[in-house]
């Protein structure tokens, strides 16, 4: 019931906006919808919570074995809380943004919505790589029609690669259903497989391949940049607050327990090109004067992360890529908002024309504080939880044979972090004034109150984070036991 | 039975309508009347009514298979008639001719997709081959059309003799033109039964236009009136597939390991020459000729594999392909510029010509929620399930990738791209067919079952 909701009030909605000619009325039905959506998703986290809820099936196509089946697990459940909390967010924070047939923005965003949703609830191999494509289109569309000035050929490069990372998924997907002893595409039947080794060492990367573009884990990441610098920010904020967890959540539910022995082979080869990429990306941050680039530099470093904790395969650090993968969502949308609402006031996004914002804009000052050291994991915000528990869990790993060494050489990034945020904060907020600065104005109502939510559930997540670890416990216990289990 | 008999009858009567009236829409209305009636007579006779009891003694099958490709053809027909007919009308001055050689071409159609001779092989093929000569050339002060016209011709000729020269050889180390016969006792495969069976592929694979023997399909494409080339590009061109998989499947089985790799290689070829040249095309038109050999390439997926899930697929290929391609060909042929150019500004000037183009393309370039992921999704799974040609499923990932670059770069043309506003006739009608073809698409889409069950239903 509850994911079937999750997916169908979104879709709905969207489709309706598409025949929706005035602006405002668009933006209020974008909105409402977006909260209903989130309203149902808290409801699964609170009171609808048995198993009736979460579950829905129905037949799509027997001939193949592959029927609609959705289901909230835990990690589901917290991502799809993120995806409901980030899209009010972006509504209300970018509201006074005007759009050139602004029907067909809202619709696709919400299109866009209710692919996400799909991609975390989907339960089923075959209906995955459906909202998994779905998901993407709208994204096309958005980045195409609204970007900035190389958009087509920025947003097609980003198309190209994440196409054909989702058709080499589709044969590994093909492939594994083969395998299956009741020629079934649901996730169950695919975690009874007991794959042989042989076929498991490319498997791995045939499905490695999709989720790594997602993510992006270094060398696959070279589209990412660009995409996010050139796209509107709305959708930017959809990209990297979202849409690069569908990366990290394909990997724990799709791959890693269903070869196992592949991830265990190849787990240290990632591993090491995503820690290059890390310390590599956040070199670049370092240079950037681009206040976007350096944001979307800086989400790969953490993206990366991420990527060797799953392959540390420990319940620490499994639970803290689970938390990140929430609050990473959170903070870069905080740091889009802010970057947005820099632009769109001073209409530069170059760090070397600003300056002096604090005295101008106080409010803004302190919300981009905290989301900037929420950014560099400071104890008390809701990024040291997750990068602290992915750290021990690296450290712990019983799987790597180098986990001292990556945890060391990933530790290095969290520095680099505070070097190029602090750089950040200095530029923008202090010293003097520029010309454009001079004449700055504080942030509106809306954006405040977006912004204060944000940090916040920051806040609230940094002092106390248990609440979210108990919903991801079960998955976790689920996955490890999966891959742990077959080791060999 | 009932298809054959009645699409020859119709085909007469659409020649004699041209004398008795001159009024274009009469004649239209008499060509869309006979292909419903076909329509429903191909239905009917899936559900056991059969008006024609002809003893042909096995030389031609109607089993489900054959009965409901042929549903989905003539389904695709009623469609193109419906967007296209005006279209017909300005080739030329001999309208109620062009509908005639059509409906000649659809009773090679129903032989083609239910011989189980070799002889009607032959006959089927032809029936539908000299026709398209005809119908290529019918811009008669057109030198474009004229030498596409003859080129077809000759090339044709050639490959006729190819496969004849194939039967005889068969014929020769069998003793007989059944494909029973031929099926079964084939342990002996002698060279001279090898050289047939290798005769027979590379005439098929001619009529597929599948690489190597493609050369005749761009320019054919290109110099034949628009509204023909959609013809030939979809319905023609799932025909010659559907008799291409029944003779393989029907005759040469059992000795698929010795000439599976010759297939798969012509199916990389296909691919890679399709796909690749179709990138650097600046004609939307010559795009879409090189488009449809990679989507042969696709469909040859199911000659390499040849499996039940190869069949099921395949006719649902066919549907998908079919209804994406006249779809965008009935929008490109009332189009004044056929490059990619044309398109510009599309989506701002004809909003609902640009959103169902869309779904074509996307179709194409096989998108999920349209009927073209699940035809190759259908194709991949076919080649996968054998579990020997998975270098071949790779090529093919590669290519879908690839053949993105061209479909996207219409949508891209279309929506974010300015142009001049270009006048394209569009009444409510024509709209509303296209609307309708989109939402087949989409349906199909996303419940491939509803077709495929058909399969089952009538046995």
């Amino acid at each position: 019931m509850i994911p079937v909701l999750l997916v169908l009030v979104p879709l709905l909605c969207g489709i309706v906006s598409f025949f929706i000619r005035s602006e405002r009325t668009v933006k209020t039905w974008a909105l409402v919808s977006s909260l209903v959506t989130l309203v149902v998703s808290l409801l699964g986290l609170t009171f609808l919570k048995s198993e009736n809820f979460l579950t829905a099936e129905a037949e799509w196509i027997p001939m193949l074995g592959s029927s609609f089946y959705l289901k909230l697990d835990g990690m589901g459940t917290l991502l799809c809380l993120l995806t409901a909390v980030a899209y009010p967010a972006i509504f209300i924070s970018t509201w006074h943004q005007t759009y050139s047939k602004a029907h067909n923005f809202f619709a696709l965003m919400l299109l866009s919505q209710a692919g996400l949703m799909g991609v975390f609830v989907a339960y089923d191999a075959l209906l995955f790589y459906f909202f998994w494509e779905l998901a993407l289109i709208p994204a096309y569309f958005l980045c195409s029609q609204w970007g900035g000035e190389r958009r087509i050929p920025v947003t097609f490069k980003f198309f190209i690669y994440t196409f054909i990372g989702s058709l080499f998924m589709l044969i590994g997907i093909i492939y594994m259903y083969t395998k299956t002893p009741d020629q079934s595409y649901a996730l169950e039947s695919f975690y009874k497989l007991n794959i042989p080794n042989s076929d498991q060492m490319w498997l791995f990367w045939i499905m490695f391949v999709a989720f790594a573009v997602k993510m992006p884990v270094f060398p696959f990441h070279t589209w990412q940049p660009d995409t996010y610098e050139q796209s509107p920010t709305a959708v930017t904020m959809v990209l990297s607050g979202v849409m690069v967890k569908m990366g990290v959540f394909g990997l724990i539910r799709w791959l890693v327990p269903i070869v196992p022995t592949g991830a265990w082979a190849w787990g240290d080869t990632v591993s090491t090109f995503a820690i290059i990429g890390m310390i590599y990306a956040s070199l670049l941050a370092m240079r950037q004067d681009d206040l976007k680039r350096l944001v979307a530099y800086s989400s790969i470093a953490h993206i990366g992360l991420m990527c060797v904790a799953i392959f540390a395969t420990d319940n620490m650090g499994m639970q803290g890529v689970m938390i990140q993968m929430f609050n990473h969502g959170i903070n870069i949308i905080g740091l889009w908002i802010v970057v947005e609402l820099i632009e769109r006031q001073f209409k530069t996004r170059k760090m070397s024309e600003l300056g002096g914002l604090a005295q101008k804009a106080p409010a803004l000052s302190v919300l981009l504080v905290i989301v900037a050291l929420a950014n560099v994991a400071l104890p008390l915000t809701n990024a040291f939880v997750g990068e602290f528990l992915m750290f021990a869990g690296i450290f712990n790993s019983n799987v790597s044979q180098y986990n001292e060494v990556f945890m060391v050489t990933a530790g290095i990034t969290v520095i680099l972090s505070a070097v190029y945020t602090l750089n950040m904060l200095q530029k923008v907020l202090f010293g003097n004034t520029s010309q454009l600065t001079a004449n700055g104005k504080d942030i509106r109502l809306n954006e405040r109150m977006t912004l204060v939510v944000l940090v916040v559930v920051i806040l609230a997540v940094g002092v106390y984070p248990k609440p979210i670890l108990e919903v991801t416990q079960s998955t976790v216990d689920m996955i490890l036991s999966k891959m742990i289990n077959k080791h060999p | 039975m009932n298809a054959i008999v009645l699409s020859a009858i119709w085909g007469v009567i659409m020649m004699f309508s041209g004398i008795f009236t001159k009024r274009l829409t009469t004649v239209r209305v008499i060509a869309l009347i006979g292909i419903t009636v076909l329509l429903a007579c191909t239905l009917m006779e899936l559900n056991g009514i059969d008006f024609f009891h002809i003893d042909t003694h096995r030389m031609l099958l109607f089993d489900t298979f054959s009965l409901l490709f042929n549903a989905v053809i003539f389904t695709c027909m009623l469609i193109y008639f419906l967007l296209s007919g005006k279209d017909i009308e300005k080739v030329g001055s001999d309208v109620a001719e062009y509908y005639a050689l059509l409906f000649f071409i659809l009773a090679g159609v129903g032989i083609a997709s239910s011989f189980n001779t070799l002889l009607m092989l032959f006959l089927g093929i032809e029936i539908i081959s000299i026709p398209l000569y005809i119908l290529t050339g019918s811009d008669k002060r057109n030198l474009k059309s004229n030498e596409a016209s003859l080129k077809y011709f000759l090339m044709g000729a050639f490959s006729t003799g190819l496969m004849l020269m194939g039967i005889a050889l068969v014929y020769g180390s069998k003793g007989s033109f059944s494909l029973d016969v031929i099926a079964s006792n084939t342990a002996d495969l002698t060279p001279m039964m090898s050289a047939g069976i290798l005769l027979l592929m590379f005439s098929m694979a001619f009529k597929v236009s599948a690489a190597p023997f493609h050369f005749w399909t761009p320019d054919v494409y290109d110099g034949a009136p628009g509204v023909f080339t959609s013809f030939m590009a979809t319905i023609v061109k799932a025909a010659a597939f559907i008799a291409f998989i029944r003779l393989f499947r029907g005759s040469f089985l059992d000795i698929q390991g010795k000439w599976q790799l010759i297939v798969a290689i012509i199916t990389a070829a296909t691919l890679f020459i399709g796909n690749i040249t179709a990138v650097f095309q600046q004609s939307v038109k010559r795009m879409l000729a090189y488009s449809s050999i990679a989507q042969a390439g696709f469909m040859m997926f199911a000659i390499v594999s040849l499996n039940e899930i190869a069949m099921e697929g395949l006719l649902y290929y066919a549907a998908a392909y079919c209804l994406a391609t006249i779809g965008v060909f009935a929008i490109l042929v009332r189009m004044k510029d056929y490059t990619f150019d044309g398109y510009n500004g599309m989506g701002k000037h004809h909003p609902t010509l640009a959103a169902v183009n869309t779904v074509f393309m996307l179709s194409l370039a096989g998108i999920p929620a349209t009927a073209g992921f699940m035809a190759k999704f259908y194709m991949l799974y076919a080649a996968i399930s054998t579990g020997k040609v998975l270098w071949l499923v790779i090529v093919g990932i590669v290519c879908a990738a690839i053949s993105v670059y061209y479909y996207f770069r219409v949508i891209q043309a279309m929506y974010f791209k300015d142009g001049e506003k270009q006048e394209i006739e569009s009444g409510p009608g024509f709209k509303l067919v296209l609307g309708i073809t989109a939402g087949l698409i989409v349906f199909l889409g996303i419940f491939p079952q509803w077709l495929l069950d058909r399969l089952y239903d009538f046995l």
